[in-house]
């Protein structure tokens, strides 16, 4: 275990070194891309300035409003589709296809929807990750044994009781992987948008500083949205893990 | 101790099955009274219907046909106060620690906190299960979780248990322990026990008196009085009468037995 996470961190780190490498030695020019050390540099100096706080915050705020729906209405989604058992048979295909659609081309009719704004950003992320919420707690629920909700009858618990009670915490982990999911989509959805058809959030900073050739800018904050989506992810896998260590099943 | 406690008076259950089979006549007739404080097994072949018969006097399935009271008023369909259910499947939540596990029932109750730690420990006490109040699940035994299950019925201070084929999961030597604490758990909480199992040693073993049933649609066909004494433990399988009491329930058991999977051997 400890041997392999070793493993994977050399891999990552030769791979930089290698670029690193490339870089100073003028294979790869500094107008293609600057050394990582250089980026990195680039990217501490930038979060000191303070130059992108704004855009960093808006793209950070949107996506969370995104992660926020999508986590609410996903799971409560799922449970009333659980329940409705004819819903579930028609909606069943239709979840299973549903990432075969490039979401992000309906971005002009959601501004002709909603409006230039914060909305058809919000829009679309939320229409890329709710789907991930819903999948995986339907998932989470149908694996719910019988004998569990047997229980719930037996101590004398209401239906709400029950889903809050013993459903949903013995879906959690299956919830938390399309968490996990919908936050790197709520991601997407917003730096994708802001890249399209925006004049502010991090998206825009990167496309603005492409067109400026301002390859000091545009690739910290491409490193950022790196660290900012890994780092997110990591911290979810750790309590994903630690739920299912303590039952037994990781 | 001869009033009785539970009376099931001519129930039948039938299942309506939607689509192609129509209805399945699962259960039934079936007339039964159990007396207070007795300790009664149900043996019956595969799917005979012991499992609808538990459920009907826990409330959580209702009758096609018939009546089922409790203490003297009629289940309706809910499970009523002063009855525990044990079932064979490990019904320990994942997510639970032990005392909690054990506490989940106690929810509801109006009662305080104090008292409520105490009948916890109580049960943990009773179970075996002091040193283990801060495990989970996962890092117990088969028959550990089987006692915490037993546990979280007990602090509800039941009247009634029914046990579901609580040990069918098992080993053999498990089994005949986890029935030495079901005895104990009988006579220290004077409740009355009504256990369903496959296994005709254990019912031989553990019962007062046993009930067999015939294949689908599951009656009565037989009650059989063990006379063991109430401060019994496994070991009456040692004594000359407990092979004649298995005997005399395979004798009985054989015949449905066979029908039960479809043996060409089995009289119409």
């Amino acid at each position: 275990m400890k041997h392999l996470a070793l493993l994977r961190l050399a891999v990552i780190v030769l791979a930089v070194a290698a670029v690193e490498v490339l870089c100073r030695k003028g294979v790869i020019d500094a107008f293609t891309m600057p050394a990582p050390s250089k980026i990195l540099a680039d990217l501490w100096s930038m979060l000191i300035s303070g130059k992108h706080n704004a855009a960093i915050a808006k793209t950070m705020s949107n996506a969370g409003v995104a992660l926020g729906i999508s986590i609410a209405c996903g799971i409560l989604i799922a449970v009333l589709v659980h329940r409705l058992l004819l819903v579930r048979e028609a909606l069943d295909p239709l979840f299973a296809t549903y990432y075969a659609v490039p979401v992000i081309a309906f971005y002009p009719l959601l501004i002709i929807l909603f409006g230039v704004g914060d909305a058809p950003k919000i829009a679309i992320a939320t229409m890329l990750s709710i789907i991930a919420v819903i999948v995986n707690t339907l998932n989470g629920l149908d694996r719910v044994p019988r004998v569990l909700l047997k229980t719930a009858r037996i101590v004398r618990m209401t239906h709400a009781e029950a889903a809050l009670r013993v459903t949903l915490p013995y879906a959690m982990p299956y919830v938390l992987t399309g968490v996990k999911f919908a936050v790197a989509y709520s991601l997407i959805g917003i730096i994708g948008s802001e890249f399209i058809m925006s004049s502010d959030g991090i998206g825009f900073e990167i496309a603005f500083a492409y067109n400026n050739f301002d390859n000091a800018t545009m690739y910290p904050l491409i490193v950022l949205v790196l660290i900012i989506s890994i780092g997110l992810n990591l911290v979810i896998s750790i309590w994903e893990r630690s739920m299912l260590g303590r039952r037994g099943l990781r | 101790m001869t009033d009785v406690h539970v009376s099931l008076r001519n129930v039948s259950k039938v299942f309506q099955r939607h689509g192609a089979g129509g209805a399945v006549h699962a259960l039934g007739p079936i007339d039964l009274d159990l007396r207070t404080g007795e300790f009664f097994a149900v043996v019956g072949p595969s799917g005979c219907g012991k499992s609808t018969l538990l459920e009907l006097i826990a409330g959580i399935t209702r009758p096609s046909e018939g009546e089922v009271a409790f203490e003297g008023k009629a289940i309706g369909g809910r499970v009523s106060d002063g009855i525990g259910v044990v079932f064979q499947e490990d019904a320990c939540f994942p997510w639970l620690d032990v005392a909690s596990n054990i506490a989940v029932g106690l929810r509801k109750t109006s009662m305080s906190r104090e008292e409520r730690a105490s009948r916890v420990d109580a049960a943990l006490e009773l179970m075996g299960l002091r040193d283990f109040r801060a495990s989970y699940p996962a890092q117990l035994s088969g028959g550990m979780r089987q006692r915490v299950c037993i546990a979280r019925t007990l602090v509800m201070a039941p009247r009634l248990i029914l046990l579901d084929e609580p040990f069918g999961a098992l080993d053999q030597q498990t089994r005949l322990l986890m029935g030495e604490e079901v005895l104990r758990v009988w006579r220290e909480t004077r409740a009355t026990i009504f256990l369903i199992t496959h296994a005709l040693d254990e019912a031989a073993m553990l019962a007062d008196r046993i009930g067999v049933m015939s294949a689908r649609p599951g009656t009565l066909i037989e009650t059989i009085e063990t006379g063991w004494p109430r401060d019994r433990d496994s070991r009456v399988v040692e004594r000359p009468e407990f092979g004649g009491i298995t005997a005399r329930l395979w004798k009985a058991l054989r015949q449905e037995s066979l029908k039960a999977i479809g043996h060409p051997k089995a009289s119409p």
